[in-house]
């Protein structure tokens, strides 16, 4: 508590951002006005009392989509990183403690999946697999995983050299005991501030996805896609592309500031 | 400089091993779809005896690694197949494309590299002053920012408010240079946000990283003045992660068009991807998802060698 009340400007910011957008999320069915599919009114009408942020290309409230495309994009940005760290965690925590051949076959693989443009290997997964939103957190989470997996393995073999380890070792508890007792709190620190990078990271590109329209499937609300929507308004003079454009630009923005905040303390450093 | 040689040599074998193992993923995952070409394109109505003289036209009777031999090999004569949306031959589909997509990539590179250079080079020499503390923010904000919210952006300032260029960068074959050049310019300028936000941020650090060396104090012990330091004696050694990011960075040029390229409804090789995706025409996204990554890696390549080449260190050593 006397961290958060001493954190700078920029992360207070950053917390208060994150913060009012997991509350929208949560709370999307209380707050937004009208139902997240239906339509209220006429094509892009711009704000007023009944509608705050106007409609959109089809005169659903653009208010409420954006509510609820919180919920979605917010929701399935968290579960897709989520993922991805369980996997790659474990893989780098096991290819550091098992070492020699699982760590080179490991590795090699992982190698090969990051030489790759990860957008068009996402392309190419989605149209064999087709879009549908378990193919598309599974794809981004494997993708994303080979980072984290990186990261993990880097620290994780710092800490599998030290005596306690060793000592475990010799006591013949088993790999995976070794792994969640003692690699994973000694290695917590940083995996947090990469699970912020890697959520900004993986939010910008299930939007950018939904924005190509391989992402998230309409009806359903989601900030990308509701950007591609709107697009065509643009070259009226209408700008409501640009609210869902910012709302991502603005969450992102407040991620890396607490992330900086994070890493600046987790290096030590005073100013 | 042997050893050197012997680096290049191995980082070559490493891309064309990790270009065959792509190339073999790309296959198999086309492979693991249900039913094959041959229904597809002959639909549901066709016979068992028709679907199964395609097949053997289209050589779908023979075992897996023959035909990932002939694809391949096909693949590098440039033969592509046919698209299974109209028909046509994938090449000719690609080619034209692929050529707007590398002139869209080029123009950028000509604006963002030397302005990347320039800026980063300013910051590292005001370091902590208020001009380094207003680019570095602007650029961090860039990076944070989706592709697409840039463009809108760009799109509603210049295009909207004040008409100077359009927002649809449509061109064909019959435009000359300088209207093709007036046409790019808004994907160009998006582009070179992104990018430049990346190379002016690790120009600076590696430009500030030599300024921290013993040399470079005993250089301005001597009194040389601090633009002479910088562009003498910091610059050139801070020229390989430099050369290395700029590489990088055109890497990223080549994948990151795809999302500039569906905005401004560019006629390039991102935005025939997405359509083929959608369409789940699979030829046009093996071809054009296996050229993406030969590009790719081939720049990477290109960085991780130049970035040995201009490292003395490495010339010199004798080991």
């Amino acid at each position: 508590m006397k961290l958060l009340k001493h954190s700078p400007v920029s992360a207070k910011i950053g917390m208060g951002i994150i913060v009012f957008n997991i509350l929208i999320a949560i709370f999307a069915p209380v707050i937004a006005p009208y139902g997240e599919t239906k339509i209220v009114g006429d094509v892009w009408e711009s704000f007023s009392g009944t509608f705050y942020l106007g409609t959109d290309h089809i005169g659903r409230d653009l208010f409420t989509r954006m509510v609820y495309g919180a919920r979605n994009t917010i929701a399935l940005a968290f579960l897709t990183t989520f993922l991805s760290f369980i996997f790659g965690s474990v893989l780098g925590f096991l290819a550091a403690v098992k070492g020699r051949w699982v760590d080179q076959i490991l590795s090699r693989i992982i190698d090969i999946i990051m030489s790759f443009p990860t957008l068009i290997f996402a392309l190419m997964i989605l149209s064999v697999l087709g879009s549908s939103i378990p193919v598309l957190i599974f794809t981004i989470a494997i993708l994303d995983s080979t980072r984290v997996f990186r990261l993990s393995r880097a620290v994780a073999m710092d800490i599998a050299v030290l005596d306690f380890v060793e000592a475990a070792k010799l006591r013949g508890e088993r790999t995976w005991w070794i792994m969640r007792e003692e690699i994973l709190p000694n290695a917590l620190p940083p995996l947090v501030a990469e699970f912020g990078l890697r959520f900004c990271f993986v939010f910008l590109f299930i939007a950018s996805l939904s924005f190509l329209g391989l992402g998230i499937q309409p009806p359903l609300a989601d900030w990308g896609g509701m950007v591609r929507e709107n697009a065509g308004a643009i070259t009226f003079g209408i700008f409501t592309p640009l609210i869902p454009a910012s709302a991502i630009a603005i969450l992102t923005v407040g991620v890396n500031l607490v992330v900086d905040w994070f890493l600046h303390i987790a290096s030590g450093l005073q100013d | 400089m042997k050893n050197v040689l012997t680096l290049i040599v191995k980082r070559c074998g490493a891309s064309l091993a990790t270009v065959l193992v792509i190339s073999m993923i790309i296959f198999i995952g086309v492979e693991m779809l249900p039913g094959d070409v041959a229904e597809t394109v002959l639909g549901q109505s066709a016979t068992p005896e028709t679907v199964d003289a395609f097949r053997k036209e289209l050589k779908l009777d023979l075992p897996p690694h023959i035909r990932y031999g002939a694809w391949l090999s096909d693949f590098v004569q440039g033969n592509f197949g046919t698209s299974l949306a109209n028909g046509r031959p994938v090449s000719e589909l690609i080619g034209w494309r692929l050529s707007n997509t590398l002139f869209l990539a080029v123009c950028t590179s000509v604006i963002a590299i030397p302005l990347a250079l320039s800026l980063g080079m300013l910051a590292a020499f005001y370091r902590n002053s208020l001009f380094d503390k207003v680019i570095s923010s602007t650029t961090l904000s860039f990076i944070s920012f989706p592709e697409f919210f840039i463009a809108y952006i760009l799109i509603a300032i210049l295009s909207v408010q004040f008409d100077l260029l359009p927002s649809l960068s449509i061109i064909d074959g019959n435009m000359s240079l300088l209207q093709k050049i007036h046409t790019i310019l808004l994907p160009a300028l998006t582009l070179t946000c992104v990018v430049t936000a990346h190379m002016m941020r690790q120009t600076r650090a590696a430009i500030i990283n030599v300024l921290a060396s013993a040399y470079i104090e005993m250089a301005e012990i001597k009194g040389i003045k601090r633009l002479r330091i910088i562009m003498h004696h910091a610059f050139p050694n801070s020229l390989s992660p430099v050369i290395n990011v700029v590489a990088v960075n055109m890497a990223y040029l080549v994948v990151g068009v795809v999302i500039v390229e569906v905005v401004f409804v560019y006629p390039g090789l991102g935005q025939l991807l997405v359509d083929s995706v959608a369409k789940r025409d699979l030829p046009v996204v093996q071809a054009s998802g296996l050229i993406f990554s030969l590009v790719y890696i081939s720049l990477n390549l290109a960085a991780d060698i130049l970035s040995m080449l201009s490292n003395p260190r490495l010339k010199h050593s004798k080991s």
